[in-house]
């Protein structure tokens, strides 16, 4: 875990994949830290299986700017490999993508995606995590953002009871087993990769 | 007091709450839509007494709002830019009015046209009112910018405009509540003749507004949300930046060499006194502003001086989209930053489509099917989530202008001549501004077919609540004046395919008004209900 200051994220997928989902968790846990937060989500039609992302900011001190500028993110963290990669000049010279591997085929002119994941590694840094088997390990193969969550946080420096307290948060009116079955989705993604 | 993480829109509905709000009216729109929406779950959760409604309509609700300031409570109106069009009426002559209760219109811009049909900017809309215009940066000022709003509204005796855009509307970040003030009751405006649009009133009263002017003024330049830092060591060039595009500026300041003197404003009328002290230090003006060139195009007429001024109208900023942290620093003299690239950068779009097991779907599947043979035919469409039977494979709708226009213009279309004239609109839709397109069309049994495509909710904004459930459409429609016999309601499933073409085609070959009512719940309240 090393001790910047600022961590600018890129969050990606397709609408209904739940990128806010993963954006609530980050940036409640990001709180608890001590951080600043600054998150840009997208609502209205492009939830409607369109392309979303959402701009995540995080920093020791003020935020201006509600977009993160191209060249200065640290992360890209999507649910999708070709959501991936639409965001690729998003992200610092040294900064890393992070990705679900399952292609969401909704579009008729998908990639093959041998060629997807070989652009996605070609890059310096890359993960490309099999998330939904994780997520059905953590217990349902509905958290697969939540593995991503972990994937993210290992990178981040947020502490376990952060991200623990964000996720009853959210989750606690769901039942004691979603939030077990989310937290265990978040260890299994901090695992991976 | 409460740190809270909340969206712009929230931030501004708690501005609201915390100024003594005591009613509040919206139509759904994106951006605006969770201004309402936040109201209502905080009067469910903390204040019963705070009424948070859906109306049929921006003009409705606009109309509610100003009855709310007659009475002398604090009222809030919401909508989205185009929503300010349907309650243009209301707004212009509201400024002519003596404001009793604080009078805030919220109103939220679509730079970029995420979910919208244009990018017009209100601060148009106050300047041509003749009222004062709020706009925030940041979430803070959302909050401290209406609270201030609704006190101004009563100070100054007017309408008070706080324009959003989508950025701040849905961006999160954390604010800082003030000291709430209770709701306020300045009890039934005292003089009648400050609240009727009568022509002789109304000559006075603007005059009265034109007189005011100087105060809107005064008040604009004196204000701390109207920021001039002059850096007197270095002349070059100045900045002007309004809206989030003051944002945008500082984040590339620590990339620049010199940083330049900076006026922002957050506050209409212009500071034309700040403006002209910025061009007194400087050689020439960038302007930086988010929407149209509204401050830009003013400077030259305010300036006793000839200052070259650089921004939207000669391309030195982006004249259409939103603004970004990137795209506006060539008009800084600043190169790309360094960023990752892939080899090949040609990726398939992913547009935004119906969902899958969508009623419109199935809507829109039985009228290509109905018009396949026809020798012609015309397909208008509307505003909600059915404007996606645009898109391939479906490709079912030929037009689409504004709320309620598919209506009007089948009627048109069909009067001129043009036969098998099919208009498509939702049931929210519909009852915002269908209704009275349907009474013109009865009115002379135009020849045409109007498909209410009923999902019984406002599905595009996020489900909310219609305002008259669904088996009460088909009394409203009949109340237009439109034929029992020619009012048909069809059960759009896949299985119901043939016989729903069937009854479409019969009711196109009709040579009159008939009306169907596609009926289904989407598929999202059927979840949300679960």
């Amino acid at each position: 875990m090393n001790k910047k200051n600022t961590y600018d994220i890129i969050l990606s997928g397709v609408g209904g994949q739940g990128v806010l989902t993963v954006a609530a968790v980050i940036s409640r846990a990001a709180i608890k830290e001590g951080f600043t937060i600054r998150q840009s989500e997208v609502h209205g039609m492009s939830q409607r299986g369109g392309a979303v992302v959402a701009h995540m900011r995080l920093s020791r001190s003020e935020i201006v700017s509600d977009l993160i500028p191209k060249g200065n993110a640290d992360f890209i963290l999507s649910m999708e490999p070709l959501e991936s990669l639409r965001y690729v000049e998003y992200l610092k010279p040294d900064g890393k993508l992070i990705t679900a591997s399952k292609p969401y085929m909704n579009i008729p002119d998908y990639p093959e995606i041998q060629e997807i994941l070989d652009k996605i590694q070609a890059l310096p840094h890359s993960t490309v995590i099999d998330a939904e088997h994780l997520a059905k390990e953590a217990g349902s193969s509905r958290a697969v953002n939540m593995v991503l969550v972990g994937a993210l946080a290992k990178e981040l420096p947020l502490q376990d009871e952060s991200l623990k307290a964000a996720v009853e948060d959210l989750f606690s009116r769901k039942g004691e087993r979603v939030v077990e079955i989310n937290l265990n989705a978040i260890v299994q993604g901090k695992n991976a990769g | 007091m409460n740190d809270l993480l909340v969206l712009g829109d929230e931030a501004l509905a708690l501005g609201a709450i915390d100024a003594g709000l005591s009613v509040a009216y919206g139509y759904p729109g994106t951006p605006s839509t969770e201004i309402i929406e936040y109201l209502q779950k905080y009067s469910q959760e903390h204040d019963p007494d705070l009424i948070a409604r859906w109306c049929a309509n921006e003009k409705t609700s606009y109309e509610g709002a100003v009855g709310v300031s007659y009475a002398g409570k604090r009222a809030l109106v919401t909508m989205k830019h185009v929503g300010l069009n349907v309650a243009a009426d209301a707004f212009v002559n509201s400024a002519l009015l003596e404001i009793n209760g604080g009078l805030v219109a919220a109103v939220c811009d679509d730079p970029g046209m995420h979910s919208s049909q244009n990018e017009q900017d209100s601060r148009f809309y106050a300047d041509f009112a003749g009222i004062i215009c709020l706009e925030p940066k940041n979430h803070q000022e959302a909050y401290d910018m209406t609270r201030e709003a609704f006190a101004i509204s009563e100070k100054f005796k007017i309408p008070v405009l706080v324009k959003l855009v989508t950025r701040l509307s849905h961006s999160r970040a954390v604010i800082k509540r003030a000291e709430p003030l209770k709701k306020t009751d300045n009890g039934k405006a005292s003089d009648r003749l400050g609240w009727m649009a009568l022509p002789s009133l109304s000559r006075k009263n603007w005059q009265s507004l034109l007189e005011q002017q100087k105060y809107f003024k005064e008040y604009s330049e004196k204000s701390s949300f109207n920021s001039l830092i002059l850096h007197k060591d270095f002349r070059e060039y100045g900045v002007i930046t309004t809206g989030l595009g003051g944002n945008y500026f500082r984040e590339n300041i620590s990339d620049l060499d010199y940083v330049p003197s900076q006026l922002h404003i957050g506050v209409y009328p212009v500071p034309e006194e700040k403006i002209k002290k910025l061009a007194s230090a400087v050689k020439k003006i960038i302007v930086i502003e988010e929407g149209y060139p509204f401050v830009e195009r003013m400077i030259t007429s305010i300036l006793s001086i000839s200052l070259p001024v650089h921004g939207k109208l000669d391309g030195t900023v982006p004249p259409s989209g939103e603004l970004t942290p990137d795209n506006v620093r060539p008009a800084l003299g600043l190169a790309k930053r360094a960023s990752q690239k892939f080899s090949d950068e040609t990726l398939p779009g992913r547009p935004p489509q119906l969902c899958q097991g969508c009623p419109h779907t199935d809507t829109f599947t039985a009228l290509n099917n109905a018009v396949a043979h026809l020798s012609e035919h015309i397909v208008t469409s509307d505003i909600g989530c059915y404007a996606l039977g645009a898109l391939p494979p479906l490709s079912a709708i030929e037009t689409l202008l504004c709320m309620g226009a598919s209506v009007g213009m089948a009627r048109g279309a069909s009067e001129a001549g043009r036969k098998n004239v099919v208009a498509t609109i939702g049931d929210s839709t519909f009852l915002h501004s269908g209704i009275t397109g349907l009474i013109d069309a009865a009115s002379t049994n135009t020849d045409m077919t109007l498909i209410i495509m009923d999902n019984s909710t406002t599905a595009m904004t996020g489900m909310q609540d219609t305002i008259v459930s669904s088996p009460r459409i088909k009394e409203i429609v009949l109340a237009c004046g439109v034929s029992p016999d020619h009012l048909k309601e069809i059960k759009v499933l896949p299985k119901n395919d043939k016989e729903n073409t069937e009854i479409i085609k019969q009711e196109i070959s009709y040579h009159g008004l008939s009306v169907i009512i596609a009926l289904r719940e989407c598929i999202h309240i059927i979840g949300k209900k679960k």
